[in-house]
């Protein structure tokens, strides 16, 4: 069964990384770019938490935590900016 | 017993993907920020949810005791995912984004197409 739903889950959320690639692409504005960057962190996490099933690894869950991390530093950094002008005042 | 947690983790798998799929639609095709501020933050935050949820099922089922540790990855979105949200929209009310006629609260945003 699992067999069968990985490859499903994979391809749902290939889907859904493709369509905040579009909106990072789109715009219009900047805040439209900085939340489709954070989308497509938070799926890649997904993505990578998938992957992990798939190889039967544990390996992936460190990864994940990382770019959760990272990701959500760099977005409040850039909704910072865009808010006051600076990041570190 | 093997078969019935195989399929819960997978029945998980699916209900996660999905909900990421249907938080990026939502990104993807709802018309002004504001709106388009929803998906991500509900939805694809869920999805993460039930995907993990599933892992959490999956390893810990192996043999080797229980796998909480992905948890960590949850628990950290759940708490940063309204932080980032807030942060965004008070960042999109100070640009002053287009809203479409719809988008209520604040009245003073301009109209306009914002696809």
């Amino acid at each position: 069964m699992l067999a069968l739903a990985i490859p499903i889950a994979f391809a749902l959320m290939s889907l859904a990384l493709l369509l905040n690639l579009w909106r990072v692409v789109r715009g219009p504005d900047l805040p439209d770019r900085i939340l489709a960057l954070d989308t497509l962190y938070i799926n890649s996490i997904a993505l990578l938490v998938l992957f992990g099933i798939h190889l039967d690894t544990m390996i992936y869950f460190e990864v994940a935590l990382l770019i959760a991390m990272m990701g959500f530093v760099g977005t409040v950094a850039v909704a910072k900016y865009l808010l006051r002008g600076d990041i570190i005042e | 017993m093997e078969t019935i947690i195989e399929a819960l983790v997978a029945l998980f798998l699916l209900i996660g993907a999905a909900f990421a799929l249907v938080g990026s639609i939502g990104l993807a095709k709802l018309p002004d920020f504001f709106m388009r501020l929803h998906g991500p933050t509900k939805a694809t935050t869920l999805g993460v949810g039930g995907m993990i949820v599933g892992s959490v099922l999956y390893f810990s089922t192996r043999g080797e005791g229980l796998s909480l540790h992905e948890l960590l990855v949850t628990l950290f979105l759940f708490i940063t995912a309204p932080v980032s949200a807030h942060m965004l929209a008070k960042a999109a009310l100070h640009l002053r984004l287009r809203t479409v006629e719809r988008t209520r609260g604040e009245g003073a945003l301009p109209r306009g197409d914002a696809e």
